[in-house]
């Protein structure tokens, strides 16, 4: 096939996703009103920063194959930096890229040093980093981060444009705009002789360094920008949800977005985006699904069930992983190759 | 020096917990490189079945013999549930250790929430002898008796999985598969069964944390596990993949260096410690205190 129909598809989609706040008609189930209601704006604008947040994500795991227990704490130094900097005095838009860049330095360092081990212990370095600052968050020594209760949103330096349930359709597509952006940076990167390097390192690293190449400074560069991607999602995070919240730190969250990869399929960035946005959709809007209505002839265990998330989500996760181990990008893909008078799709 | 010998205690019985956390993670770890993220789950798992045991034979009285059959039954699902798991979910994919976390971390978030759509978030408190609640003087020190009957529990389990990989033939071959996989197969051995053992076997152990951790911790919810198994993973690495008795060694120097960090430092202190620990274990002797590396 040739590598128009895709790109059509993905601009359509893009353009969809715009036009949202001005469609009257909603989604039964999905959306928990009309498609331009505030309600479904903040959903679907959280999924949309998940879908980035999991697209910078596979860029670590997905392409160049390091397994990080540890995503969850960019994403967290970018809320927490951002509203910290807001509480010193800095406007939102200046405070959003230095905490991009704090993070970034914090990347470069821990990753200069956990890459030092590999496999296994590369996922345990990466994790107890994690765990350490979660565990400060939580601890909260400084009396700075809120503890358990979050941290709320200092919003006297959001802009106005930001501001209110009014503006809820500016930061939804502040949320769009970072997916597409996150989306078109992997893209470009992965497509790029780095990014090449980066696949022949996941597929076979000690081959890449018998090739005469330094397989370190690429995997730190991977790390380092995927992670730096991550903390603008997390400023932005920060802003839709009105605070920093120390769940967004946990291990948990780290294999939550494990989960949103492999859901969309691993390596492939719109599968990445898309295992996002389901999972976030999912994860918000299962709750609700106890008192819809629709499960009212079930036993009341059986509700209690059903409405837990992940419960729904991790069923769901593995039985992917058992029957269509490719997720979603690879269901697709077969879908594809069963249609007939069309070669299989390149991919990516 | 009553507070100390009490922080020695209090952490003796949490050695305990991480021990038996930790003590099947390491066996999977070390015989199939499977890095169980699910393992958390069976620990809270074990909590339910126990207190879910206690709930139905309340007629049984005394609530000691109550315990000690919910302790039993705990095992029993425990060693089920990680038999089945093995069979059904991580026989399928061997040789693609990818493919086996991530079905472990769908299996662990899957579990815990059902568990709470079963049993709700909130705590569920295990009915136990009012000897639990009584204390022990030691050195000054007035012990509750659960933070030993725990730590003795651990030892008992120590003294009895050693006993078994190094005196029966499944422990033989358990031994020689976590030392060289590919040549006990080459002699043709099932290691497959070995695996299935493996995995039953740690499930049981973490069903039996899980029961104790419900008395130690006051009380059982379905994130229980997950929290303390961070430790668990922190344990194994420092112990050392595969060894059953690093594992018993790292486990109590890393309960110790906890309740000692956020005693006399500061609350998060401890936990702080414990990583660093494990940091400086990873980078300059990866091998673990007695094991083999992780990869």
């Amino acid at each position: 096939m040739s590598r128009i129909g895709p790109r059509i598809l993905g601009v359509a989609v893009v353009a969809l996703l715009a036009a949202m706040p001005f469609i009257g008609v909603g989604i039964p189930g999905i959306l928990p009103g009309a498609a331009s209601s505030p309600g479904s704006l903040q959903v679907v604008a959280i999924g949309l920063v998940f879908a980035g947040v999991a697209v910078s994500y596979d860029i670590i795991f997905g392409y160049t194959g390091l397994l990080s227990f540890g995503h969850a704490l960019y994403v967290a130094l970018g809320a927490y930096g951002t509203n910290l900097l807001m509480e010193a005095g800095l406007p939102y838009v200046a405070a959003v890229p230095v905490a991009v860049l704090l993070a970034v330095v914090t990347a470069t360092l821990l990753g200069g040093v956990a890459l030092r081990a590999r496999g296994v212990a590369f996922a345990m370095v990466t994790l107890a980093y994690a765990e350490v600052f979660s565990i400060l968050l939580l601890a909260d020594p400084l009396r700075v981060s809120g503890g358990e209760e979050g941290f709320a949103l200092v919003s006297d330096g959001v802009p106005d444009l930001l501001r209110g349930v009014v503006n809820i359709r500016n930061r939804y597509w502040l949320a769009l705009a970072f997916a597409v952006l996150v989306y078109v940076i992997a893209r470009v990167v992965t497509q790029s002789r780095a990014g090449r390097v980066w696949e022949a390192i996941r597929e076979n690293e000690d081959r890449v360094e018998m090739l005469g190449l330094k397989p370190f400074g690429f995997k730190l560069t991977s790390f380092v920008l995927g992670c730096g991607l991550a903390a603008l999602g997390g400023g932005i995070h920060l802003l839709l949800v009105r605070g920093a919240n120390p769940s967004v730190a946990s291990a948990n969250f780290t294999l939550a977005l494990l989960v949103m990869v492999v859901l969309g399929g691993a390596g492939r960035l719109w599968g990445a985006a898309l295992g996002g946005l389901v999972y976030g959709l999912l994860d918000l809007r299962l709750s609700a699904l106890s008192s819809s209505g629709l499960l009212d002839g079930l036993p009341e265990w059986l509700q209690g069930i059903l409405s837990e998330p992940l419960f729904v989500l991790g069923t769901l996760f593995v039985l992917l992983m058992l029957f269509a181990p490719g997720g979603l990008a690879g269901i697709a893909d077969r879908v594809r190759a069963a249609i007939p008078s069309r070669g299989v799709g390149g991919g990516t | 020096m009553s507070t100390f010998v009490l922080l020695v205690a209090t952490g003796l019985g949490l050695a305990g917990l991480y021990f038996l956390l930790a003590a099947g993670l390491s066996l999977i770890f070390g015989l199939m490189d499977v890095l169980n993220l699910a393992h958390g789950a069976f620990f809270a798992l074990g909590g339910y079945a126990a207190w879910t045991t206690m709930d139905a034979l309340e007629v049984l009285d005394p609530v000691g013999l109550r315990f000690l059959v919910a302790l039993l039954v705990a095992a029993v699902v425990g060693y089920l549930v990680g038999a089945v798991v093995e069979k059904v979910l991580i026989a399928r994919n061997y040789g693609d250790h990818l493919a086996q976390i991530l079905l472990t971390i769908g299996l662990g978030f899957a579990l815990v929430a059902l568990l709470g759509g079963v049993y709700t978030y909130d705590p569920r408190f295990l009915p136990q002898p009012d000897w639990f609640a009584e204390t022990t003087t030691l050195a000054g020190a007035r012990i509750p008796n659960s933070r030993i009957l725990i730590f003795v529990v651990a030892v008992l389990v120590l003294v009895g999985l050693l006993a078994f990989l190094n005196r029966t033939r499944h422990g033989l071959v358990i031994r020689a598969g976590v030392e060289n996989r590919a040549m006990v197969q080459a002699l043709g051995i099932d290691v497959a069964r070995s695996f299935t053992l493996v995995f039953g076997i740690g499930g049981a152990l973490a069903a039996v944390g899980g029961t104790l951790g419900a008395v130690f911790f006051n009380g059982i919810t379905p994130g229980l596990g997950t929290t303390q198994l961070i430790f668990a993973f922190i344990v194994v690495v420092i112990g050392g993949l595969g060894s059953v008795t690093g594992t018993a060694v790292a486990a109590v120097l890393v309960a110790l260096t906890q309740q000692f960090g956020n005693f006399y430092v500061a609350t998060g202190a401890g936990d702080v410690a414990v990583v660093a620990l494990l940091a400086l274990v990873l980078l300059v002797r990866p091998q673990g205190l007695l094991g083999k590396a992780a990869r």
